[in-house]
């Protein structure tokens, strides 16, 4: 075991947390309306303590033990084997204990069912929404990141690349946002009445919060405190920064003015786009990779929003299923060595890396959907998805959880 | 007595307070409300869905004057709170009854 790995796996572990409560939670809380703050902040911490509680008794063994080319085997329910306190023996995973990176993967599996809340904000009914949750983290998160993360998961054996998530979390949650819209229709007065942001402020220290947290979930991702965890760590930095200044510059030219919600949102767009890529590409191409993602979205929060007609709440596809597969393209171009990354030998191997790439996201992106789908229509059945008319207008806050955010 | 009701642009309120002290208004009530005119229902895109911007803050202020100082209050009213733009406002005015000082206890004009 190496106490330097186990140490920076660990810190990444919390960063990983502080991305979701408060950062996440934050961000969305200050997108929406003063009325539904509240739902917000409690639909992303509820879905990822039930998350990590489902990771606990069978997500973790179903995702990560050997089993077939979809899913894992029930070795490790209840994390049995992982460690035997009597003897302190803990089984190692590399160089870590076999429990902390149990611990690492639970906080990924918790923040992608996190971010699906942001496709149905403002208008979810809570028990609904974990119903969705238990269902759609078994059916899909786990044999996605099976496929994509485990030896023996049929995209790791075709050689997908996917450093820290930009499928397995982002694709895997932006479509499944994307569904939620859909099906539970566009909230009461979209197209006529304003639904601002209530608190950009807080919308801002929540990317904040996002963007210091995301560098335990890529430069964590290298398991180890090593070269790779170096690389992904800067290009975290550079991807993003790059990403924030492509979004201004396309909102400057094509909207008048650029904005703070454009900045905030091109920051979480750079880092999605290089979560496939951080330990995967030079700093040249995380800088290509954060400005092309970062200028793909703003055309994925309007132009491609106002096309897909669905009400995306929070912009969970716009920005995270966008973000992820250009991201996860990229990553297929710039891991060429001749690009400046340290994989693919010459320029003629990326046609080929490409192609997997697609393949990844193509599976994910179905997959996903139709398990999304069937989850919410499982959810609709047991106790109606969508809350009704008059809760909608008077707020989730108050309805739902008898409290309200602000008293004037 | 009059009251006289000025709904003017928020950022409008220290001119609008410093052109009536010129003329001896010594006091007013100040209340952040919402509202619009004639002109309301422009509509705004944002993140891909339109949406109507009706409903503007906007201050509404009260004070209680004497009948002969009522014009010009008016007139410095109005030149202070102007922009030219739409949403400027509009001023009502409306008898008043009665007018008590409460610490003194004082009738009528000597209240204002």
């Amino acid at each position: 075991m190496d106490k330097a790995d186990l140490a920076w796996v660990s810190v990444s572990t919390l960063l990983v947390l502080l991305m979701v409560v408060p950062g996440l939670a934050l961000f969305y809380g200050g997108l929406v309306r003063a009325k539904n703050v509240l739902s917000v902040l409690m639909q992303v911490v509820s879905t990822f303590s039930l998350a990590l509680v489902i990771w606990f008794i069978y997500g973790y063994s179903l995702a990560f033990t050997e089993g077939n080319a979809v899913v894992g085997g029930l070795s490790r329910l209840m994390f049995s084997g992982m460690f035997d306190l009597s003897t302190k023996t803990f089984e190692l995973s590399g160089t870590i204990p076999e429990l902390s990176f149990a611990a690492f993967q639970a906080t990924f599996a918790g923040i992608t069912c996190a971010l699906i809340v942001g496709g149905f904000a403002e208008r979810a009914k809570y028990s609904a929404v974990m119903i969705f949750t238990a269902i759609w983290l078994t059916f899909s998160y786990i044999p996605i990141a099976h496929m994509v993360w485990a030896p023996g998961g049929w995209l790791f054996e075709r050689g997908a690349l996917d450093f820290a998530g930009g499928t397995v979390v982002h694709i895997n949650a932006g479509v499944a946002g994307l569904v939620g819209a859909y099906f539970v229709g566009k909230r009461v007065g979209y197209g006529r009445e304003s639904m601002q942001p209530h608190n950009l402020p807080m919308a801002m220290i929540g990317a904040s919060l996002l963007w210091v947290g995301w560098f335990g979930f890529n430069a964590g991702s290298a398991l180890s405190a090593n070269e790779t965890a170096a690389l992904a760590f800067f290009n975290t930095m550079v991807a993003t920064a790059g990403a924030i200044l492509a979004w201004l510059m396309v909102e400057w030219k094509y909207k008048g003015k650029p904005s703070l919600l454009g900045a905030i949102s091109g920051a979480v767009a750079g880092l999605v786009g290089i979560t496939p890529a951080a330990g995967l590409v030079g700093p040249g191409g995380a800088l290509i990779i954060g400005i092309v993602t970062g200028a793909a979205c703003v055309w994925g929060v309007n132009g491609l929003k106002r096309m897909l007609r669905a009400d995306d709440s929070l912009d969970v596809f716009g920005i995270h299923g966008l973000g992820g597969i250009v991201g996860a393209l990229l990553t297929g171009i710039f891991n060429a060595q001749a690009l400046g990354g340290p994989g693919l030998a010459t320029l003629g191997d990326i046609p080929h890396q490409l192609w997997v790439q697609f393949e990844g996201v193509l599976i994910t992106i179905v997959w996903s959907g139709v398990v999304a789908l069937v989850a919410y229509f499982v959810a609709d059945k047991i106790c109606g998805f969508r809350v009704s008319t008059e809760v909608e207008r008077e707020g989730l806050d108050i309805n739902s959880h008898g409290e309200t955010a602000y008293h004037y | 007595m009059k009251l006289i009701t000025a709904i003017i642009k928020p950022f409008k309120l220290d001119e609008v307070r410093e052109a009536l002290s010129e003329i001896g208004i010594q006091g007013m009530t100040v209340t952040e409300v919402k509202g619009f005119g004639r002109q309301k229902g422009h509509t705004e895109l944002y993140r891909g869905a339109e949406y109507t911007v009706d409903f503007l803050p906007k201050l509404r202020l009260e004070m209680a004057v004497s009948d002969h100082m009522v014009e010009q209050a008016i007139e410095n009213l109005c030149t202070a709170a102007h922009t030219g733009k739409i949403g400027d406002g509009k001023i009502f005015v409306t008898p008043v009854e009665q007018a008590i000082r409460i610490r003194t206890g004082e009738y009528g004009e000597s209240a204002l």
